[in-house]
């Protein structure tokens, strides 16, 4: 007698009702939609709903949902032609304070989504779009790094009134000769107040004595890590620019910066988008003219500039600059340790910081801006745009130089905002592309409909196949193969893995391979009842002791397909991950399931004479 | 339906000498091939750009090459590409690595301006030097992490004759498909390493298999010497090393046949390792497991030993 108990039965049971439903969103397709999120990555107002919605009834454009969460709400048309007029809608009346972006928006229902169940994501290859990995010229960076600190020596050295013959710098050393010896601990001293993090030593050069300063590892690791924030954050303002739905900028390893811009077709200006430059320049606020009434009028008097700050509100600024970005060393969020509230620390270097000094002596009590400056490409007008925006205005309470505090800001977000924007605008370390791969989305829905037509036929193939050549047991391996395909795209939705076109090479492979198990438990069978067993020890003889060959075939498999997950990259990624996920699948479907059919088809009959495989 | 209806009683491993040899000669005429006539390697590893677009109409690939002319660019490949009114264009990398990524953007500006209307760029790969080599660097590693993970996996479950065996057949069947790759000059890139390390997986499926069998034999057939029992084992599995063959094969030749460019080079690798895995796992696997000496001791795993008996089967 073969039976499941009933606990086995609801087990498999189970498992399969999960998988089918997690599967599931992948078959309702999609919903072309605008998406709309807050160009500063800010939280969205609450009335913006109402807004939209007003804004598209008086354009007569049907709309069939509005969905809103904290950080982007979602419009869902009903075809693509009212998508984009509602793109061009929206866009002209929310402004450039918000991002309006072309998106497919899986039509998931409601109650899937209420459990977290959401389609695969589709890779770049299969639904068309930009991805460019960038390298940060780490070399540049630390050349700079080099150059301000024999600056600072130089400043520090002359301050204290200390000569010296010459300050040079090489690999991670910076070494100043003295002219006079007896100056060497004035001169230490000088050095360790103008710049603490750098270790010191002295040394003797050609019969004068050097002072010889290192720069750390931590430094360097800092430098090297601030860097990559720095264009991160530029590179997301850029590429909040261009409208993309789902854009992703993230850091890989060491040095680099990934950019996927699914969607994304030209890509020659999404280059040059992604490519401009940002600086920053403090300047002196205008406080004896009205901004408002400047800005009202167009009369701006003729020593200042008219600007606008985040909010759209008028900022009258100076011409004359005090500081720009090149000489802006570093910015950090944190909190005043007196007061507590969230403060923004800035350090200049030397000549920025004399500058600095200068002007606040004079300015005590008055205020100053922060202006942020990007040039943007615009393919409108087919050149780059400046856009300039004051990012902070605050009043100077003591003259300062080198570091100081701006504080009295609302949040410590806004604070680690500010400091962003203030180390974009600093002095960047240069990047690079260095891989782009680029798919045309004809190209894309091609892949798709390849990849799918190739698992289909397959498929069929060995459906086909294994019912001929099985008959019942067939049939029962063909059910769970089937199940198998489910698990397969349940599970990958469920983690949200991206599905590209090696994955689906790799289901293909596991569909192929899946039928291994099977075969390997019918093949059993079969050599028990030649060896005149009876049919219902066969069965449960041939699953027994198949069972460690297929144990052991796939860990094996699993071994090499993580091995490849591991080490590989991009495709071989892709398709390690469906075929890992295929062998740990295919071993429940294989084994349990075709064994629950067998058991309810065969299992309790007793005068059983023969089994159809 | 069965391929076999009795069980089959085929000598296999009276053929190992001559296998041993014709195997011999693949691994020679592989490595030849591979040293003499290289490999043809893709962009991935090469660096280089690439580039796919499909104009309106059938192209006029000598305006292509005259308006590239004359943007300026000298080492190029112009090509057709599927059908008539697709082309793909290569470039080799260039010595300064900053000029690269804006190569791309320059091509197609050029292509725009050869005068055939619109053009639809369907895709476009930019490598740097510096990416290719790394790239060609992780897919060694990782074909090196694969090997030595099996290596030590079935030296634990079965016996050191038997991993030495497996990974024998694994690099037999690496040098061989590559050898193959090599011979009829299909691109090697990033795909068809992931099908190598697929093949690796495979073949090792197909060996674990009839070694599972071979200890499960050892331990029955009491009275029997290993030749026969190896012999056995790949007899009883026959059905089933077929079949599975089989439906894989099948599988890939849908992919092969219908999953378009990208994927064929791959497809077409899978299906030259499978078959020479088949292969290897017989005459190359077990052969080696044989000739190394296995013996119905080193698989029982109940057996009180003498001090001194087992340093026999330590590698």
């Amino acid at each position: 007698m073969n039976h499941y108990p009933l606990w086995k039965n609801l087990l498999i049971a189970f498992v399969i009702a999960i998988g089918a439903l997690y599967a599931a969103p992948n078959l309702f397709g999609d919903d072309p939609s605008v998406q709309i999120s807050s160009a500063r990555s800010q939280a969205l107002p609450a009335d913006l709903e109402a807004t939209i919605s007003n804004t598209l009834n008086d354009e007569d454009i049907a709309f069939k949902a509005i969905e809103a969460d904290s950080q982007r709400l979602l419009v869902r048309l009903n075809n693509a032609e009212q998508q984009i007029r509602a793109q061009q809608v929206l866009s002209e009346s929310l402004g450039r304070q918000y991002v309006t972006a072309l998106n497919l928006a899986p039509a998931t229902p409601g109650w899937l989504r209420a459990l977290g169940a959401v389609p695969m994501v589709l890779g770049l290859d299969l639904q068309g779009g930009v991805h460019f990995l960038m390298e940060v010229d780490m070399v540049t960076a630390e050349r700079q790094q080099q150059e301000r600190i024999v600056d600072e020596i130089r400043t520090a050295l002359r301050e204290a009134d200390i000569r010296y013959q010459s300050v040079t710098a090489s690999g991670r050393t910076v070494t100043a000769v003295l002219r006079d010896a007896a100056q060497i601990d004035a001169a230490a001293s000088a050095v360790a107040r103008q710049n603490p993090e750098l270790g010191l030593d002295s040394a003797e050069r050609n019969g004068d004595m050097a002072l010889v300063a290192r720069i750390s590892d931590e430094s360097i690791q800092e430098l090297r890590q601030r860097s990559i924030e720095q264009n991160i954050v530029t590179l997301r303002n850029r590429v909040n620019e261009l409208g993309v739905a789902e854009p992703i900028v993230q850091q890989q390893g060491e040095d680099r910066i990934v950019v996927q811009l699914p969607g994304v077709q030209d890509t020659v200006q999404a280059k040059r988008i992604i490519g401009a430059t940002a600086t920053l320049e403090y300047r002196a606020v205008d406080t004896e003219n009205d901004a408002v009434a400047a800005a009202n009028s167009g009369r701006v008097p003729p020593t200042s500039r008219l600007y606008y700050d985040r909010n759209g509100q008028p900022v009258l600024l100076k011409k004359r600059l005090i500081v720009s970005g090149d000489q802006l060393i570093g910015a950090n969020s944190g909190f005043d340790p007196t007061s507590g509230s969230p403060m923004v620390s800035v350090t200049l270097d030397s000549a920025g910081a004399r500058r600095m000094f200068d002007f606040t002596t004079e300015n005590v009590g008055k205020p100053m801006a922060v202006l942020y400056i990007e040039d943007r490409y615009d393919p409108e007008l087919g050149r780059n745009r400046r856009v300039e925006e004051v990012i902070s205005v605050a009043n100077i309470r003591e003259p300062f130089g080198k570091r100081f505090q701006t504080t009295g800001l609302g949040s410590s977000d806004e604070a680690a905002n500010l400091a962003l924007f203030l180390r974009a605008g600093a002095l960047a370390a240069p990047v690079q592309i260095v891989e782009e791969r680029t798919i045309g989305p004809s190209l894309g829905q091609e892949n798709i409909d390849k990849g799918f037509k190739s698992v289909v036929i397959g498929f069929a193939l060995v459906l086909i196949f294994m019912a001929l050549y099985y008959k019942v047991f067939g049939m029962f391996a063909n059910i769970a193969l089937l199940l198998n395909l489910v698990l397969i795209v349940s599970v990958l939705s469920m983690f949200g893995a991206t599905l590209t076109l090696p994955g689906i090479a790799g289901i293909v492979l596991t569909v192929g391979m899946a039928v291994d198990a099977n075969v390997l438990i019918f093949e059993r069978i079969r050599e028990e009842l030649r060896l005149g067993n009876s049919p219902q020890n066969s069965i449960r003889s041939g699953y027994d002791k198949a069972f460690s060959t297929i144990a052991d075939a796939n860990v094996t498999t699993l071994i090499a397909s993580i091995a490849l997950f591991a080490f590989g990259t991009g495709p071989i990624k892709g398709f390690a991950v469906t075929l890992s996920i295929g062998i740990l699948t295919s071993m429940f479907t294989a084994i349990l399931v075709t064994r629950a059919l067998v058991n309810k088809v065969y299992g309790q009959r007793k005068q059983l004479k023969a089994l159809a495989i | 339906m069965e391929f076999f209806k009795k069980q089959t009683h085929i000598d296999f491993l009276k053929l190992r000498r001559l296998a041993f040899i014709f195997s011999a000669l693949l691994l020679l005429a592989s490595i030849t091939s591979v040293a003499t006539r290289g490999l043809n390697f893709g962009l991935d590893f090469t660096g280089g750009t690439l580039i796919e677009a499909g104009f309106e109409q059938a192209v006029n690939l000598d305006a292509v090459r005259s308006s590239l002319d004359a943007a300026g660019f000298q080492d190029y490949v112009v090509q057709q590409f599927g059908d008539a009114s697709s082309i793909a264009v290569r470039l080799a990398p260039r010595e300064q690595e900053e000029s690269n990524a804006e190569i791309s953007s320059a091509v197609l500006d050029a292509l725009q301006q050869s005068g055939q209307g619109e053009i639809d760029i369907r895709r476009v790969d930019f490598v740097g030097p510096q990416i290719g080599k790394e790239l060609a660097e992780k897919g060694a590693l990782a074909m090196f992490w694969v090997l030595l993970g099996i290596l030590a996996y079935v030296s634990i479950r079965f016996q050191w004759r038997f991993s030495v065996g497996a990974v024998t057949a694994l690099v037999h069947d690496i040098i061989i498909t590559t050898g193959i790759l090599s011979f009829t000059h299909i691109q090697f890139d990033l795909t068809v390493v992931a099908a190598l390390l697929a093949v690796i997986g495979y073949s090792l499926n197909d060996t674990i298999v009839v070694f599972d069998r071979i200890r499960e034999n050892f331990q029955g057939m009491r009275k029997t010497g290993p030749v026969e029992v190896i012999n056995t084992a790949i007899n009883q599995m026959l059905s089933r090393t077929i079949m599975t063959s089989g439906t894989t094969l099948l599988v890939l030749a849908a992919l092969y046949v219908f999953g378009g460019e990208a994927i064929s080079g791959f497809a077409l690798t899978l299906i030259i390792g499978i078959v020479v895995g088949t292969y290897s796992s017989i005459y190359v696997a077990s052969a080696v497991t044989l000739r190394l000496g296995v013996s119905r001791e080193d698989l029982l795993e109940t057996k009180v030993e003498k001090e001194g008996a087992n340093l026999d089967s330590m590698p």
